[in-house]
């Protein structure tokens, strides 16, 4: 059965461009525009790991993070945070509010696969 | 006694000794004889009496010459000597003093001239030592006066009592009002430190200063940021200098203007803050896209076009945010181009290197007005040079320069000349707003960017005869004083004024009803003080500065202040320089009386007049009234007399005896302005032990005012 990840991101052009690599690499994708219907999204489709952009509308990429991680069902599930801000008080910040890994745009497309991998190879 | 009374005195007691000393021997001789041998003897004297007296008269005759010959030798002689050594110690040191009369009296003025001989020498030696500390002195303060006037800092030095006695140019320039303020008082030698820095502020580093000296220690150093009257922000360093017992003599106070830097830097961090978040978004989706049509070449078509497309969109993101961002770095490029007084000479040396340099173009410096100085930021302004001769040698050919500046009325014209024809209106003001690039060097800045900020126009024109072959740039932008060089004052010691009644200070029996019921809590005032040639000004004792502060509503306004030197159009007394410490150059220039007066009394329209010992002032303030042409009607309140009211237990009632007793800092005593604070804080301190007395309205603080005068008049 394949692991399962939620992509969450208000810009399109990230959105498809991880979806397709995502799914190229045999996990099972769904996607949210906001971090609003990301917590939908959450409650349906149980994922393993949630692609977490920082800046999004609605519901920021903090707040979602922090709501995951007080709720014992979605505790589990692994975070990987994306974000336009790359200052070590910004990880900082990140890590603490529960995130398992913070990755700063641009990223690579192979390492980011390769991280995912490894998170829910611990899993 | 006269020396002829003391030459009779000394005849006539010699004379009366050895006529006691025959007596005696006569009565010797009677003594012991028989009767009748007695009178033989006095037979025999009778018959000789003429003998006698004639013998008598020789005697007489010879005291005179031994004691005239006794004090021609001594006594004249001595005196003499006494006499001219007089001279030569008090007006002729060259004169030397006879060596007439006796041996030993020859030998003491002997003796005495070369006792002045050693001490003439001394005295040339001396004169000599003083005259080359002085010279070196002087060498030293000029070279002091020159490094000061070259400090990019701000430096004000100042005595124990916030009197500025040393500033350069710089700190002049900081505190200057910003145009419409009028309200910022002047830097000038002399003047009191607070009406520019406030009080409190210094008075805490001079406690902070106070308590780090201890001997031993490095010197002291402390730090604080004020904000001055034109709402400049200033970063203040304060070192104390001591003097010779180690108590602090003064303070040396660098500034340092941190308004713009503070803005700059931050301006400057949250722009790239934003480049680097902006630019990371649009970046990381074309490096997703573009590695997904890197890894799967073989994806449908759709797909690819998918990619492709996000790639093209997201690049043109990138190069907006990018244009957005130098954009913006190029306006705050432009606020902080750092203008600087400097002569015109120099940024056009400074240009004719660089032309050289970067672009190989021959330049030639020509006529250029030594003392025509202009405000510049000299790199922006060498780059706009060098751009211009850079675009003259690309489209023009022009392979040769001529600078040169000189004074057009209120302006200062630069201008770079060259053989051939004028570039047109269109083509320069093209040239004006492209980013300015020389060779591999370039600005974000235009041309017309750096022309505004140094408020200047550039146009091309034709010179010279005929007008066709030569042609020139024009740079036209405002000309600036060149710097002057600070001055100098002494300190001052201190000293009281003696208190100083006159009874005129209580009228104003013409007070409105209203305004003596007004409560004290509630009233405008204006504290002032005097500084003044003398004690006396029935005597001609004139003003020489005034300094005023106001209260309004329970608060000392210590940014609102009047501060004035005046010119007495008299000498200054030593005593009363010593009180106050202005020496006569610093009221050089000073407006007279006459004209302050009537701004002064403008100061404190429609406010309660307050003075520590007020019948002073009131009394210096009167009797110029009618040459100024205004009258001081407004009621006046002397602390003294409050101090007094409140507590009569005391007699002490000095201003810093009551400011001692009440909690106030003495800071800045004997200035004018410094007086008028320590006043003014007294003032506000007073006011509620008076409600304590039951003295709440103005008219009762005059009535309470006027028991205490006259209570204190019985003493």
């Amino acid at each position: 059965m394949p692991k399962k990840v939620l992509v969450a991101d208000d810009e399109p052009s990230i959105v498809t461009a991880l979806e397709f690599m995502l799914r190229q690499s045999g996990y099972e994708v769904m996607v949210a525009h906001d971090g609003a219907q990301a917590l939908q999204v959450l409650a349906s489709f149980a994922p393993d790991l949630v692609l977490l952009d920082l800046m999004m509308p609605l519901v920021s990429g903090y707040e979602v993070c922090q709501r995951m991680r007080e709720r014992p069902e979605w505790r589990h599930i692994k975070i990987v945070m994306l974000s336009a801000r790359g200052r070590d008080v910004e990880v900082s910040k990140g890590v603490s509010l529960g995130a398992d890994l913070y990755v700063t745009k641009p990223f690579s497309n192979a390492e980011l696969v390769a991280k995912i991998g490894a998170l829910l190879k611990d899993a | 006694m006269t020396r002829k009374a003391k030459f009779v005195v000394w005849v006539l007691a010699l004379y009366s000794v050895l006529l006691a000393v025959a007596a005696a021997l006569g009565g010797l001789l009677v003594a012991g004889q028989s009767p009748a041998d007695g009178e033989v003897l006095y037979r025999v004297l009778a018959e000789r009496a003429p003998a006698l007296a004639f013998a008598a008269a020789i005697l007489l005759l010879l005291c005179l010459a031994v004691v005239r010959w006794l004090f021609g030798e001594y006594v004249t002689a001595l005196h003499a000597l006494a006499e001219q050594t007089g001279v030569v110690l008090g007006a002729n040191e060259a004169l030397r003093v006879s060596t007439q009369g006796a041996p030993e009296v020859a030998e003491a003025a002997a003796a005495i001239n070369r006792l002045a001989d050693a001490h003439r020498s001394l005295r040339r030696e001396l004169d000599q030592r003083v005259q080359e500390s002085g010279a070196r002195l002087e060498v030293e303060r000029n070279r002091l006066a020159a490094l000061m006037s070259e400090l990019a800092e701000g430096v004000l030095v100042c005595n124990a009592e916030g009197r500025i006695l040393l500033y350069n140019e710089r700190a002049r320039s900081l505190f200057e009002a910003g145009g419409a303020s009028a309200s910022a008082a002047p830097v000038g030698l002399g003047r009191s430190v607070f009406a520019l820095i406030d009080r409190d502020q210094i008075a805490h580093a001079l406690e902070k200063l106070e308590r780090h000296l201890r001997p031993g220690d490095a010197t002291p150093v402390t730090r604080f940021v004020t904000a001055t009257a034109a709402a400049r922000l200033l970063k203040v360093r304060a070192a104390p200098f001591v003097d010779s017992s180690g108590v602090v003599a003064g303070v040396v106070l660098t500034l340092e203007d941190v308004t713009g830097l503070l803005g700059q830097e931050a301006s400057r961090r949250s722009l790239l803050q934003a480049l680097a978040a902006g630019v990371r978004a649009p970046v990381a989706n074309i490096r997703a896209a573009a590695e997904n049509l890197a890894a799967f070449p073989d994806m449908e078509p759709e797909r690819r076009h998918q990619f492709v497309d996000i790639v093209a969109a997201e690049s043109q993101v990138l190069s907006h945010k990018l244009n957005d961002a130098l954009r913006e770095y190029a306006d705050a490029l432009k606020a902080s181009l750092a203008l600087e007084d400097m002569r015109a000479v120099d940024l056009l040396s400074g240009a004719r290197q660089r032309i050289e340099a970067t672009l190989g173009v021959k330049v030639e410096l020509d006529s250029v007005d030594d003392g025509l100085w202009i405000r510049a930021d000299s790199f922006a302004f060498v780059q706009v040079l060098t751009f211009l001769a850079g675009r003259l040698r690309e489209d023009y050919g022009v392979q040769h320069l001529r600078l040169s500046a000189c004074r057009d009325g209120q302006l200062a014209a630069l201008d770079m000349g060259w053989s051939g024809a004028i570039v047109a209106s269109d083509a320069l003001s093209l040239w004006e707003l492209e980013p300015m690039q020389v060779g591999a060097e370039a600005s974000p800045l235009t041309l017309r960017d750096v022309l505004e900020r140094h408020g200047g126009e550039v146009w091309c024109q034709s010179s010279g005869p005929g007008g066709a072959r030569r042609a020139l740039f024009r740079f036209a932008m405002p000309s600036v004083a060149p710097t002057p060089a600070p001055a100098r004052a002494p300190a001052a010691p201190r000293e009281s004024r003696p208190e100083y009644y006159d009874f005129d200070l209580f009228r104003g029996n013409d007070l409105t009803r209203a305004l003596q019921e007004r409560n004290l809590a509630e009233l405008s005032y204006t504290v002032f003080d005097t500084e003044t040639t003398g004690l006396e000004p029935s005597a001609g004792d004139e003003i020489i500065s005034i300094g005023g502060v106001r209260i309004v509503n329970g608060r000392l306004l210590k940014n609102e202040v009047f501060e004035q030197l005046i010119d007495p159009q008299r000498p200054l007394n030593r005593e009363s320089m010593r009180v106050h410490g202005i020496d006569a150059s610093a009221l050089q220039g000073q407006p007279a009386i006459a004209r302050v007066l009537p701004v002064f009394h403008h100061f404190c329209e429609d406010t309660v007049l307050v003075a520590h010992n007020a019948a002073f002032d009131m009394r210096f303030l009167e009797l110029k009234e009618a040459s100024a042409g205004v009258k001081f009607a407004q009621p006046v309140l002397d602390t003294l007399l409050l101090s007094a009211a409140v507590h009569p237990a005391h007699d002490d009632h000095r201003l810093e005896s009551i400011a001692a007793r009440l909690g106030v800092r003495i800071v800045g005593r004997h200035t004018a302005l410094g007086d008028a604070l320590l006043t003014g804080e007294i003032f506000l301190k007073l006011i509620p032990l008076l409600a304590g007395c039951g003295i709440v309205t103005l008219g009762q603080a005059l009535e309470a005012s006027r028991q205490t005068y006259y209570a204190r008049l019985q003493y």
